[in-house]
């Protein structure tokens, strides 16, 4: 397994995943007119964004003609009683849902449960006419039955490891690890 | 937090992170369905054992947009009305497996004692002359939506500041987060120890009206007319009621706030009440989110669940 100073995924490796999956969006939808991205809080609102720039420069919509918004799914995750009160973020809809197609954008799949919930958070704004998921990274390990439409990269792994995805809007720069769960964790 | 009971017991820190929270639920209002399930299961008292409507309504909601379960108990048409007492009604309460009790009680004190008996979080919505500490934090919330910040602004708190809990809870509230506070008021109607709270005192409005960011309005309680604290509700208003005269000789930027109910034509007059920089109308609204806000923050983790 690569240790935490090699990245699985490297910046130009990431950018040509992200306009992969632009183009996917497209042709799987036949076209931009009635897409919605929406980023997950919080490494999925640069990714949403970053893909909405992708589309819109093949489409030629120019800069905003895709509408992108984020989501904070806290209120509806189901381990409130567990882990207590987490602290929130914005949600923001850049318009009304119902007819659209809601891309919701990630940096890792895991579990399944972080998508369930912006399920839930979406179907509580509007009747969107599709839901798709795309998520930069996907490692395995679902609890729910869940899958992606768009994948970066599968990236198959044990549940003792992290995934860390690094981004140069939050981080500084663009990189994924996988390095071992710190003991503590 | 284990409990809400007293503005006192909140570092700035502790402040800070319920009116952030409220600033990420304010939003649910807005929506198409305003609701999100994160208290789903869970169960909240309303044990109103004294008149309100507006806290006791604005609990409510803030609850069931959370989608908790809100049961209402007030004293009349319950057991207490038939002499039961405070500690039987809770030790009821407990017993039904409720999670979250939110209180009013004529007598200071009662929300602390109500915390010996039950395992439910305590939420204080007004006991006696004590303390209101959602009323301090809805307004510092509004205060920091208007002005962007609490800290270095001048505030004067006018009118009968004795009888006040929500006097009381605002004042430390502005106090914790950095503001200045001025208590203005007729001195019958001024607590005795005043002195001690850490603010100024002063008997004429006029004097700190351009020096004044935030100006507080108490309602005067007519219940008090006649107990010899003033002598008539239009002599209150000519010396310490505002108008649009007063209004003009704030600062640019200020805004004035009442808790409610308002007596339009004793401590504001209508148009005052009225007025662009009044956010009497916005302090309602915030008041649902800062509720959900405490709400949330109190009933997360193990411990609430039975």
């Amino acid at each position: 397994m690569p240790s935490a100073g090699a990245p699985v995924l490297a910046a130009q490796d990431i950018a040509r995943a992200l306009k992969r999956m632009a183009h996917e969006i497209l042709e799987r939808n036949k076209g931009a007119e009635r897409l919605v991205l929406m980023g997950i809080r919080t490494r999925g609102i640069p990714l949403a964004e970053r893909l909405a720039g992708g589309i819109a420069e093949i489409e030629g919509t120019g800069p905003g003609g895709v509408p992108c918004g984020s989501l904070d799914v806290t209120l509806y995750r189901d381990d409130y009683a567990r882990t207590g009160p987490l602290p929130l973020g914005a949600t923001r809809f850049p318009g009304p849902v119902d007819g659209k197609v809601v891309v919701l954008v990630d940096d890792v799949l895991y579990t399944g449960r972080t998508i369930r919930a912006a399920m839930d958070a979406v179907m509580d704004y509007g009747r969107p006419r599709a839901i798709q998921l795309a998520v930069l990274v996907d490692r395995g390990h679902r609890e729910l039955p869940i899958r992606a439409d768009y994948v970066g990269k599968n990236l198959p792994t044990s549940d003792d490891q992290e995934v860390k995805v690094h981004l140069r809007e939050r981080d500084g720069s663009d990189e994924v690890l996988v390095r071992r769960r710190e003991a503590a964790a | 937090m284990d409990h809400l009971l007293s503005i006192q017991d909140l570092t700035a820190a502790d402040i800070t992170t319920i009116l952030d929270t409220a600033a990420g639920l304010k939003d649910i209002a807005l929506r198409p369905i305003k609701k999100v399930p994160t208290l789903r299961g869970r169960t909240v008292c309303n044990l109103f054992l004294e008149d309100s409507t507006r806290t006791r309504i604005s609990f409510e909601i803030a609850a069931k947009r959370l989608s908790a379960d809100v049961i209402n108990f007030s004293a009349k048409g319950s057991s207490v009305s038939k002499g039961e007492s405070l500690k039987d009604t809770a030790l009821t309460l407990q017993a039904m497996g409720v999670d979250a009790i939110v209180i009013r009680h004529a007598a200071s004190g009662a929300p602390q004692q109500l915390t010996r008996w039950v395992d439910a979080k305590v939420l204080n919505a007004g006991d006696g002359w004590h303390q209101h500490p959602t009323q301090a934090l809805l307004d510092l919330f509004t205060i920091r939506e208007r002005l962007g910040h609490v800290e270095g602004l001048r505030a004067a708190i006018v009118g009968d500041v004795f009888h006040s809990r929500v006097a009381r809870s605002v004042c430390q509230g502005l106090l914790t987060m950095g503001a200045e506070v001025t208590i203005v008021g007729p001195p019958t109607l001024l607590p005795p120890r005043v002195d001690t709270w850490g603010a100024a005192v002063s008997a004429d409005l006029d004097a700190v009206l351009d020096k004044t960011d935030v100006l507080y309005l108490l309602r005067v309680q007519r219940e008090r007319m006649g107990q010899q604290f003033f002598p008539s509700s239009r002599e209150y208003a000519r010396i310490w009621g505002v108008d649009r005269d007063r209004l003009a000789r704030l600062p640019e930027g200020a805004i004035v706030m009442h808790p409610g109910p308002m007596n339009r034509g004793v401590e504001i007059s209508a148009d005052a009440a009225d007025a662009a920089n009044s956010v009497i109308t916005e302090q309602v609204t915030n008041g649902i989110a800062v509720r959900m806000s405490c709400l949330y923050l109190l009933l997360g983790g193990e411990q609430a669940t039975a």
